[in-house]
C-alpha cells in the first residue's frame, strides 16, 4: 500500500509540473506581448517599452521567466495582473474562490441528493413508469448544454414569472437558478450510473442469499444493495470534477457570479494572461488532486490494493 | 463507469467485430460477423432512431442552401426580433434574421465541427496510443504522463484558452477542439494494443519478420476499430456542445456566421425583448447531441459487446 500511495504521489507531481509547462507553453503562442495590450493606442517610446518589459521581466528568455513564474508560485505569489494594473492574481483568486466553491458545493449536493435516490428507485422499479421517465430525464439532461437550459430557466422563472432573479448573488432566490443549471447535467449522469451499479448488485448471489434467509425488502436494500451500489458512485465523483469545473466557467458567466469562472472568461477577454495562466493552473492541480484522493480512497478501501 | 477493458479475452469468434484480421478470417466469416453485428444494431431501436436522425442532419446540413427558406444573413429591419409566423416559422432575431434559415445552416457547421475535431482527435489519440501500448517501457511511460497531462485539465477550460490564443475562426475551433480531446482515444487504444502484443498471431507475424508499423497497422488497428468507432460517436455530441460553448462565449465560430451557440449569445443578449431566439439553437444541438449518443448506444452493442452496459 505505501509503495502505492508514494508512485501516485510522485505521478501526481509529475502531472503538476506538465501540467505547468503546458500551460505557460500555450501562453507563449499567444500573438501580441502583454506589454502590446497593457499600452494599447498610446505613444510610448521605445525606451518606455524597454522600462515595463524590464519591470515585469518580459526581457528575460522564456525558460527564465517560467522558472520565476514556477518558484512564485510555490511560494503562493501567482504574479500580477499586467492589465489590471499590478492587482496581485492571488487576491483575485481569493476573491473569486469562495462564490465558484459555495456554487459548486451546493448543486453537487444537490444533484447527490437528488440522483441517487432516483437512481436506486429507478433500479428497483425497473421498466416501470418511475424508471423510464428518469431516464428519458437523464438521457435530456446529458444532451442540453446546460447554458440553453439556463437561458430557458431564465426565460420562465424570471421573465415571465417573476419569481428568481436571472443574474447576481444577492439571496437565495438568487442561487436557485445557477445551482439547479449546474446539478441539473450532474444529476443525469449520477442517477444513471446509480441505477447501473444498483441493478448490477440486484443481480448479485448475496442480495439472493439475504433475501432467501428471509430478510425483509428494506434490510435487503439498505444492508446489501445500497452501501454496494453506492462504492462505484463515490470514486466516480471524484473523476466528475474536471467535467463540473467546466461547468462552473459558464453558468458563472450567464448568472454574472463573481467566481473563478467568470474571472477565467472576464481575463480571456482581456488578454489578461497572468491571470488565465494562474486559473488554468489552479482547475488542473484541484483535478489532479481530486483523482489522487479518489485513487487513494479507492486503493484503502479494495483490500486487493491496500494489502499488496 | 465503464467496465474495465483490460487483457478480457473476447467471447465467440476472437476480436471485436470488424475483424480480427491478423487471426487469419476469411472473407465469409468476416461477412458473417458483419451482419450479425447489424443484427445486433437493429434490435435496438433507440439506436436505429438515432441513426435515421443523424442521417436527416447529414441531408439538412447537404442541401442547407435549397432547404433554407431565406438567406441565413439576409438582414430584413423590420422584421427585427418578430414572433414566429407563417412566413417566417421560427421567427426572426435581433436584426431581422430568419431563424429557421439560421438553424438549418448551423446544421453545417455543427457537423463540419463535429466531424473535423473528431478526425484530428481520432488520428493523434490512435496514433500515441498505439504507440505507448506496443512500444511499452520508457515510450509508455513519457506517452501515458502526456496523456494525464492532458486530461488533467477541465476540458472548456483548456479549450476557451487554445481558442483564445489561436483566434475565433472555423478552422481554429476544429484544430482547438481536436487537439484537446484526443486523450480518451489514446487511452483505449493504448489498453487493447497492450492487451494484443502477446496475442499468438501478433508474435507469429513478428517472427515472420513484419516490421513494427506494419504490425500496428495490419494486425492491431483492425481490432481496435470498434471500441474507436463507438466512442468516437459518443463523442461527436459532446464536440457538438464544446462548439457551442464556445461560440455562445464569443470565441467560437464568429458572427455572421449561424452557429447554434453563436445564436444562442443573440439569444441572451436579447433575452428580455426577444425571447424567442434563444430556444430553438438549444432544441436543435440537443437533437443532434441525442442522436449521436442514441447512435453510439447502438453500436455499442453491435461492435463492442464487452461493453454493453
Amino acid at each position: 500500500m505505501l509503495s502505492y500511495v508514494v508512485q501516485r504521489l510522485l505521478q501526481g507531481f509529475v502531472v503538476i509540473f506538465l501540467v505547468s509547462f503546458a500551460t505557460f507553453g500555450i501562453m507563449q503562442l499567444a500573438p501580441g506581448s502583454p506589454v502590446d495590450i497593457l499600452i494599447g493606442e498610446a505613444q510610448v517610446s521605445q525606451a518606455q517599452i524597454d522600462a515595463i518589459e524590464r519591470k515585469w521581466g518580459l526581457d528575460k528568455p522564456w525558460y527564465s521567466q517560467y522558472g520565476t513564474w514556477l518558484s512564485n508560485i510555490a511560494t503562493g505569489d501567482f504574479g500580477r495582473s499586467v492589465i489590471r494594473t499590478g492587482m496581485p492574481v492571488s487576491e483575485m483568486l481569493l476573491e473569486a474562490a469562495p462564490v465558484t466553491l459555495r456554487l459548486n458545493a451546493l448543486s453537487l449536493t444537490l444533484s447527490i441528493l437528488i440522483a441517487l435516490p432516483v437512481g436506486i428507485l429507478a433500479a428497483v422499479r425497473r421498466h416501470s413508469v418511475f424508471d423510464y421517465i428518469s431516464m428519458i430525464g437523464s438521457t435530456l439532461g446529458v444532451a442540453l448544454p446546460n447554458f440553453w437550459i439556463a437561458l430557458m430557466l431564465i426565460i420562465i422563472f424570471s421573465l415571465k414569472l417573476g419569481w428568481l432573479p436571472s443574474y447576481g448573488t444577492g439571496g437565495w432566490r438568487a442561487y436557485v437558478l445557477p445551482v439547479s443549471v449546474l446539478a441539473a447535467e450532474e444529476m443525469a449522469i449520477l442517477a444513471r450510473l446509480t441505477r447501473g451499479a444498483t441493478l448490477e448488485v440486484l443481480a448479485q448471489d448475496h442480495v439472493n442469499t439475504a433475501r432467501a434467509k428471509g430478510l425483509s425488502g428494506r434490510a435487503v436494500m439498505l444492508g446489501h444493495v445500497v452501501r454496494n451500489s453506492l462504492l462505484p458512485i463515490v470514486t466516480v465523483l471524484g473523476y466528475r470534477i474536471a467535467f463540473i469545473l467546466s461547468g462552473t466557467i459558464v453558468i458563472e458567466t450567464v448568472f454574472s457570479w463573481n467566481g473563478i469562472g467568470r474571472l477565467f472568461i472576464d481575463s480571456i477577454y482581456r488578454l489578461d494572461y497572468q491571470v488565465v495562466q494562474a486559473i488554468v493552473l489552479l482547475l488542473a492541480t484541484i483535478v489532479v488532486t481530486a483523482n489522487l484522493l479518489t485513487d487513494l480512497a479507492y486503493a484503502y478501501i479494495d483490500p486487493r490494493i491496500r494489502l499488496k | 463507469m465503464n467496465t474495465p477493458r483490460t487483457a478480457l479475452p473476447v467471447p465467440g469468434r476472437g476480436g471485436t467485430l470488424l475483424g480480427d484480421h491478423g487471426a487469419g478470417m476469411g472473407h465469409h466469416e468476416r461477412r458473417t460477423e458483419r451482419s450479425r453485428a447489424w443484427r445486433r444494431f437493429r434490435g435496438y431501436r433507440p439506436g436505429l432512431a438515432g441513426l435515421v436522425i443523424v442521417g436527416l442532419l447529414i441531408v439538412i446540413a447537404i442541401f442547407a442552401a435549397p432547404l433554407a427558406p431565406y438567406e441565413p444573413n439576409g438582414i430584413q429591419t423590420r422584421l427585427r426580433g418578430d414572433a414566429p409566423s407563417r412566413e417566417h416559422l421560427l421567427g426572426n432575431d435581433d436584426r431581422g434574421r430568419d431563424v429557421l434559415s439560421r438553424l438549418i445552416y448551423g446544421t453545417r457547421i455543427a457537423l463540419i465541427v463535429g466531424l473535423g475535431a473528431t478526425a484530428i482527435a481520432v488520428t493523434i489519440g490512435v496514433s500515441i496510443g498505439a504507440t505507448a501500448g506496443y512500444f511499452g517501457g520508457k515510450v509508455d511511460f513519457a506517452l501515458s504522463r502526456i496523456i494525464d497531462t492532458l486530461m488533467a485539465f477541465p476540458t472548456l477550460a483548456l479549450l476557451i484558452t487554445l481558442a483564445a490564443v489561436l483566434g475565433p475562426s472555423l478552422v481554429n475551433v476544429i484544430i482547438a477542439i481536436g487537439t484537446t480531446i484526443w486523450a480518451s482515444y489514446a487511452r483505449i487504444v493504448r489498453a487493447d494494443v497492450l492487451s494484443l502484443r502477446e496475442r499468438d498471431y501478433v508474435l507469429a507475424a513478428r517472427a515472420s519478420g513484419a516490421g513494427s508499423t506494419r504490425i500496428i497497422v495490419r494486425h492491431m488497428l483492425p481490432n481496435v476499430l470498434g471500441p474507436v468507432i463507438v466512442l468516437a460517436t459518443l463523442g461527436i455530441g459532446s464536440i457538438i456542445i464544446l462548439e457551442s460553448a464556445l461560440s455562445f462565449l464569443g470565441l467560437g465560430i464568429q458572427p455572421p456566421n449561424p452557429s447554434w451557440g453563436g445564436m444562442l449569445s443573440d439569444g441572451r443578449a436579447h433575452i428580455r425583448n426577444y425571447p424567442h431566439i434563444a430556444i430553438a439553437p438549444g432544441v436543435a444541438i440537443g437533437i443532434t447531441v441525442l442522436a449521436f449518443n442514441l447512435l453510439g448506444d447502438g453500436l455499442r452493442d453491435a461492435l463492442d459487446p464487452r461493453q454493453r452496459g
